[in-house]
């Protein structure tokens, strides 16, 4: 386990105006915020876009707000999800509706997934190099063994057994939080 | 979450790819385009015909005060006078 801040840590630090806790934070929920307006609610990318930048506008304009400093994950689902929904409705593609009428049926369903896999993103970045970067590009980027293994200077004929045993790291590290 | 097998880390894995570059450095340059926005959302506070204009059409007042209108930018903007 390497040094990475958690949540609270990393909330506290943006409350206090330093802009490279900002960057992590935003870089650390970007996929999710991206994930739930493209996958859960299939916005089109201009509204996804606009989406995805008021939710960050919000969370640092709100931030002194937050109850706990661990509550920053389901805030930020939250808000995603709700600005989501008022996307929808602004945009009149479905006509004025309750909420649960906008929503795509296996919302639910969706927005568990993307949590668990945040949680394995978590795994990731505690996992540290060169393991976090291999999986990434290779699970998260759908890049191949030859790109990775020029972008990282690896034989290529190596990456499927480092993807291997980074997957058994990344388990052992998510098991252990268990 | 249990059952950590590898075909279900490498299917979470695949969940979640990166959002647009150009997205995330627009949210990270945030709290630098919050300097700017500042400036607008203390002048909409003192001068009510400024502030009709601004709700109006954010894009259109930025542009004029010569302030890219940028997704993140009226979105931040937006944000600031809803609180205000």
């Amino acid at each position: 386990m390497t040094g990475v801040a958690t949540d609270a840590q990393l909330v506290a630090r943006c409350r206090a105006g330093d802009q490279a806790a900002w960057n992590e934070l935003v870089e650390r929920f970007s996929r999710y915020v991206f994930a739930i307006c493209t996958q859960a609610f299939r916005l089109p990318q201009s509204d996804a876009e606009d989406v995805f930048q008021e939710v960050f506008a919000r969370v640092y304009q709100h931030l002194d707000r937050l109850r706990s400093d661990d509550a920053i994950r389901p805030w930020i689902a939250q808000l995603t999800r709700r600005l989501c929904i008022d996307r929808l409705r602004a945009g009149g593609r479905e006509g004025p509706a309750e909420a649960d009428d906008l929503e795509p049926a296996e919302i639910d369903a969706t927005l568990e997934g993307l949590d668990d896999a945040l949680t394995v993103r978590a795994g990731l970045e505690a996992i540290g190099q060169p393991c976090s970067e291999i999986l990434d590009r290779f699970f998260g980027r759908d890049e191949s063994y030859k790109t990775i293994g020029e972008t990282l200077g690896m034989p290529a004929g190596t990456i499927a057994s480092r993807i291997s045993r980074c997957l058994g790291k990344l388990r052992a590290e998510l098991e252990g939080r268990n | 979450m249990t059952g950590y097998d590898e075909e279900r880390l490498a299917a979470l894995l695949r969940l979640l790819p990166p959002a647009p570059d150009g997205w995330v450095r627009a949210a990270q340059e945030l709290p630098q385009a919050r300097a700017e926005i500042s400036t607008l959302v203390a002048r909409a506070g003192e001068d009510a015909a400024y502030r009709a204009r601004l709700v109006a059409d954010l894009e259109a007042a930025l542009e004029t005060e010569g302030i890219e209108a940028k997704p993140s930018i009226v979105a931040a903007l937006r944000a600031s006078l809803d609180a205000d």
